[in-house]
């Protein structure tokens, strides 16, 4: 029988909702993920929060949700161009469906300093 | 000309039995399973249906004078043989809208299903459909918060929620029962669920039950970053009593609470869902008792309607069987009311059982809830037939983890991610799924376990209530 790791102090106990029980994705498993958002017809858009405030609803915006952008390695690029500025922030990508509006998929795709 | 009295007992069909009727916009239709008694002709007992469902009693009386009946009584106006079936046949009959109270499933079904089911001149009768229009609908107050705000709410996005009752349903003590949902929700659940026979018994009285569980809620929610909930059961004897649990649900912070919609009755329902939606409290259905009356063929109100009954009344969740679980449910059938849940316009469909074109307009959806002998093995085919927009409930596929609630939940939660991640990457999950969760348990002990646990149950029972096909 295991235990099963989770406590308060250890911070590998937080997580990040859609995919964060999976392994990180590799960069591939990315593109994946970001042409089923494209196929889907959802306007992908990052987002970025200091580890402390993970929890709250509104993250920042990384510029304006890319509206029609259909090109995967775009928006890969916009991704690590997130990441470098923030490096020790949470970043996420989202398919915002603008009929159901309601984010149709969100997923954190690099993870700061967890606290 | 003015019409005269004429005492004493006429034929049904003289006055409602119309063939020629077109139903308009706003009527409310509905699709009657009709089994007479042996030689009795069909039109003359699909009129009775419609009048006793209506207007009608059994004999003339001078007060029909007094009214303008051809414009307020039900009126037949098809029958239809059954597919494979020539005890019975279809009545579809048409209610003038004003025959009803606004906003009121109540007085709707008192009549569409009340003394007419009764009547002798019948062996059995089915409510199988009823088509409600939009005007109607309108009137109505719907989910409180509805599917997309849920979302919102409980920042979920891109996958199936995840839930667990907590078992044993009955017994347990306040503590313990909040150590049962810790457990579950530090594993990776997003809920834990009451048992639908939770209410506040002397073992475990609703207010310590409420106290414990929070408790569970906070401590997970800091331990693991995400949002949880439980549906606290506020079904009481009164309702009275039942808006006493809810306010004080929202007084300690719980994001959800539970109402069982059958047995507590749609008059407390639908207060209570107004309640939700002016306090901003998400809820979830249950549908105790719902198989007494949609399981039989030929007798009874098809759980469709009752679907439809409970996004009028209004819930934000509702329990709609898993097709691949221990409990009943066609599939077809159930992946028809899936829609009525879900959707905003719903087509006629006869192969899943749906009679009717049906509009809800803007009124939101409900989550399917899919729960009852479900296991870590049918996650594949449960995000195949049930999508992103559900809640997947396996209570002894969690507490039964060889390791606890917190490695079963674990599990389940690992299984659910690996399945939408193939499923986005267009892997077909039915055909793929013992590989796909065989490469998630590579990563995950708790999965591996729980697979080896489960790998046998299957729950391979006929249907009972089939949809009506040439099956001779």
């Amino acid at each position: 029988m295991n235990d099963y790791q989770s406590s308060l102090s250890n911070t590998e106990s937080r997580k990040f909702e859609t995919f964060s029980y999976l392994p990180t994705m590799t960069d591939e498993q990315t593109r994946q993920q970001i042409q089923y958002i494209v196929d889907k017809g959802w306007n992908p858009s990052i987002e970025h929060t200091e580890p402390e405030h993970a929890s709250d609803s509104y993250w920042y915006m990384w510029k304006l949700p890319m509206f029609g952008e259909t090109d995967v390695e775009a928006i890969m690029q916009e991704l690590d161009n997130c990441h470098t500025a923030h490096p020790d922030n949470h970043v996420r990508l989202l398919g915002l469906d603008n009929f159901a509006q309601c984010a149709g998929t969100s997923m954190v795709i690099y993870r700061g300093q967890t606290v | 000309m003015a019409k005269v009295y004429d005492a004493g007992v006429k034929d049904y069909r003289e006055t409602y039995w119309m063939p020629d009727y077109t139903p308009k916009e706003t009527d409310i239709l509905a699709c009657f399973k009709v089994t007479p008694q042996d030689g009795v002709p069909r039109e003359e007992v699909a009129a009775a249906v419609a009048a006793e469902s209506s207007t009608g009693t059994w004999t003339t009386v001078w007060t029909d004078l007094l009214t303008d009946l051809d414009h307020y009584k039900g009126r037949c106006y098809a029958i239809e043989d059954v597919p494979g079936d020539d005890t019975c046949f279809y009545a579809f009959i048409a209610y003038p809208i004003d025959l009803f109270e606004e906003g009121s499933v109540v007085n709707i079904m008192t009549s569409l299903v009340g003394n007419v089911f009764g009547f002798k001149a019948l062996r059995a009768l089915r409510l199988e459909d009823i088509r409600f229009p939009i005007a109607y609908v309108m009137t109505c107050n719907g989910p409180p918060q509805g599917i997309q705000l849920e979302r919102d709410i409980l920042n979920k996005y891109g996958r199936p929620l995840l839930g667990c009752t907590i078992k044993p349903k009955l017994g347990l003590s306040a503590k313990n029962y909040g150590r049962a949902c810790y457990e579950g929700l530090r594993g990776g659940l997003d809920f834990t669920k009451d048992d639908e026979n939770v209410n506040s018994q002397p073992f475990m009285r609703w207010r310590a039950r409420f106290d414990f569980v929070m408790e569970a809620i906070h401590k997970a929610e800091a331990e693991t970053g995400e949002r949880k909930g439980h549906y606290l059961n506020v079904t009481a004897a009164t309702s009275d009593e039942m808006m006493k649990r809810a306010e004080y649900a929202k007084e300690i912070g719980a994001p959800i609470i539970m109402h069982d919609y059958i047995t507590g009755g749609w008059s407390a329902n639908t207060q209570l869902a107004k309640w939700c939606q002016d306090n901003g409290m998400l809820l979830h259905i249950h549908r105790a008792m719902h198989a007494v009356l949609d399981r039989n063929p030929h007798h009874g109100i098809h759980f469709r309607v009752l679907t439809k009954i409970l996004r009028l009344s209004g819930g934000d969740h509702l329990h709609s069987g898993t097709v691949v679980g221990k409990l009943e449910g066609d599939r077809e059938a159930t992946l028809g009311w899936i829609d009525i849940m879900r959707d905003s316009f719903i087509k006629e469909d006869r192969s899943r059982g749906i009679f009717f074109d049906q509009d809800w307009g803007a009124m939101p959806g409900v989550m399917p809830v899919a729960s009852g002998g479900i296991h870590v093995w049918h996650m594949p085919a449960l995000v195949n037939i049930f999508g992103d927009d559900s809640c997947l409930q396996f209570g002894g596929g969690t507490l039964g983890h060889p390791w606890g609630n917190a490695a079963g939940a674990a599990a389940n939660r690992v299984a659910v991610e690996a399945c939408v991640e193939a499923r986005n990457m267009g892997r077909e999950l039915e055909k793929e799924g013992k590989d796909i969760l065989q490469s998630a348990a590579k990563h995950s002990p708790e999965l591996a376990i729980a697979m080896e646990t489960w790998k046998e149950i299957k729950f391979e029972f006929d249907t009972v209530d089939k949809i009506d096909a040439a099956h001779k």
